[in-house]
């Protein structure tokens, strides 16, 4: 069975094909975003396609798919009338389906439940990744708002620690928020005296 | 009834414009509303979220609500339809080489001379074996079928003279210059951004075509509306509401203002301004020029889901879908737009409620008075430009007339 991964993520799209090759699935087409999308699909002839479904190119597809009606083997969305839940787990995740008419739910239904898996995962990894970004980029903040009370009122970084922490308490504010308003107060107002 | 979360989805589109200021201004929260806009880049997405329960409405194309209520490239979902966002708004937009051989000036052309121009051209290109293609917004798209009647009204056959592609609206500026595509018929602010890089003249607003065509809806699936009845109508409210406020000529710096922030067009506020404005740059560096009508999204009742203008979309389907007419899928379409809910919406409120449901699409030359239950109600031409008229009770003997 081909599968081809259409995916803005290149990344995604190598974590979902080594999760389908470990599943033994291992005809797989992973069409290049950049190059012309429907040429790709048409000259590897996938029975499944997966895709993002973010992805800008998804009417264009839809539309060829709706042309190849004509072919021996038209592609539709993958739509199980009976099982709506397990299409809409995939578009929770992030992921849809197309598969050529006639291919057995029963083959394709764990390539779905595959790439709805890897799709969670990725996603969980962006956001332990967004998260630790967003953490550095606090500490850098803080870092700075201290530096600027060390030197503004001539003390030591516990006490200038003790300070922001205290204002966040009483304003009910995260430690943060109080050291980018110290940062941008004297981003502007640095000069004066 | 207080904050109830409602979800919209929504394209990057001038005409997304009532759902954004009736958030932004207040008017739904006034209704006891909440409104959640969830930005996406396709109309696929935008139907999967409608569909999955990622969002509770969308603004859709209008023939996308059609033809999903009657399970075409997939299974059937009854949707419902109690509010027009908007008619035209759309331009055929050139290419600058096909608008030099086609010689088009600085003034919109008539459709009639600019087809019987574009025609020789398509003719020498096909038998150059180098068709023109034009990319729209969408298969079920209005864009698309304005093109094909236009097309096939000045004896251009769209499947066999010419290519239609679909371009997403935010890359057909793209396709343009790359010269992907001779043409495209897209929403604003895509064809004044085309004009703007320099990469196309607009050729014709949508309007010239069908002085009154349907654009936007608001499409929701029939169960959202069975169950949230009262919620869906206090969203009508606000959505008439922000339609009033737009439309006035004090408001629509501000509005464009709001329209093209990030979250939102994301794009240039002065190409954003003009669309709302009805005035278009039709040529790079030119002075834009005002036509009337070419968005129109509040007066004569422009709101009102006419069954009509349901059953022209689905005639379109069956034209270009080559299907066969059926009597149980024009029922089935008709009943995607509800008038039913805009008039127990707005009723008390002193918005003209038209007492017909349905009309004579293309019927009008003048603007005449026209029958309802509530407020008075003028409707302005609404002609096709090659004068036929749309009689939605008999749309097979239509579908024989047309080209």
């Amino acid at each position: 069975m081909r599968i081809a991964i259409i995916d803005t993520s290149t990344t995604r799209a190598a974590i979902i094909s080594d999760g389908l090759r470990e599943a033994g699935l291992d005809d797989l087409v992973i069409i290049d975003p950049s190059g012309p999308l429907v040429a790709q699909i048409e000259s590897t002839s996938p029975e499944v396609v997966l895709i993002n479904l973010e992805n800008p190119s998804r009417d264009l597809l839809e539309d060829f798919f709706a042309m190849s009606r004509a072919l021996a083997r038209p592609i539709a969305m993958f739509v199980d009338q009976s099982d709506a839940e397990a299409t809409g787990a995939a578009i929770d995740a992030g992921v849809s389906a197309y598969v050529v008419d006639g291919l057995s739910k029963q083959r394709i239904k764990p390539v779905v439940e595959l790439a709805v898996r890897r799709f969670q995962a990725f996603s969980r990894l962006q956001r332990e990744l967004d998260d630790a970004k967003n953490a550095l980029a606090e500490r850098a903040v803080i870092d700075k708002a201290k530096a600027i009370l060390m030197k503004r009122r001539q003390i030591a970084e516990p006490e200038a620690y003790a300070l922001l922490r205290g204002q966040a308490m009483r304003t009910n504010r995260r430690i943060s928020e109080i050291a980018e308003a110290i940062v941008t107060s004297d981003a502007l107002m640095g000069e004066i005296e | 009834m207080t904050g109830e979360r409602f979800r919209i989805g929504f394209l990057p589109l001038v005409d997304a414009a009532l759902p954004i200021l009736a958030h932004e201004l207040g008017f739904a929260e006034r209704e006891g509303l909440h409104i959640e806009l969830v930005r996406d880049m396709t109309w696929a997405t935008v139907r999967d979220r409608l569909l999955y329960d990622h969002t509770d409405a969308a603004h859709m194309i209008a023939p996308l609500a059609i033809a999903t209520a009657l399970g075409r490239d997939r299974p059937a979902v009854p949707l419902a339809v109690p509010f027009v966002l908007g008619l035209n708004g759309n331009a055929v937009t050139f290419s600058t080489s096909l608008s030099d051989a086609v010689g088009l000036g600085d003034t919109l052309g008539d459709p009639q001379a600019v087809g019987a121009a574009l025609r020789t051209i398509a003719a020498a290109r096909k038998a150059a074996g180098k068709p023109l293609r034009f990319g729209v917004v969408h298969r079920y798209s209005s864009h698309n079928y304005m093109l094909r009647y236009w097309l096939a009204g000045v004896g251009i056959l769209p499947d066999d003279d010419v290519e239609i592609v679909v371009t997403s609206p935010p890359f057909a500026a793209d396709a343009l210059a790359a010269g992907e595509v001779d043409g495209i018929c897209v929403g604003e602010p895509w064809n004044s951004i085309a004009v703007d890089r320099g990469v196309g003249h607009i050729a014709l607003a949508t309007a010239q075509i069908w002085r009154r065509g349907v654009e936007k809806v608001l499409a929701m699936r029939a169960a959202t509306l069975d169950e949230r009845r009262d919620v869906v109508e206090a969203l009508v409210r606000a959505l008439h509401a922000a339609a009033a406020h737009f439309v006035e000529p004090d408001t629509v710096e501000a509005s464009a203002e709001i329209l093209a922030r990030p979250e939102y067009l994301d794009a240039p506020r002065d190409a954003v301004l003009r669309a709302i404005t009805d005035r278009i740059r039709l040529a790079p560096g030119g002075e834009p020029m005002h036509y009337p009508d070419f968005m129109f999204q509040y007066r004569e009742a422009a709101n009102f889901p006419w069954r009509s203008q349901a059953a022209w979309l689905y005639s379109q389907m069956v034209r270009w879908d080559y299907m066969t007419f059926d009597p149980a899928q024009a029922a089935t379409a008709g009943q995607v737009f509800r008038p039913d809910v805009y008039r127990s919406a707005l009723a008390g409120s002193g918005a003209p409620l038209p007492g017909a449901s349905s009309k004579l699409e293309g019927g009008l030359a003048e603007p005449i008075g026209a029958g309802s239950t509530q407020g008075r109600l003028t409707l302005g031409s609404d002609r096709f430009f090659d004068g036929r008229a749309f009689d939605p009770d008999d749309i097979e003997s239509y579908l024989a007339e047309l080209p």
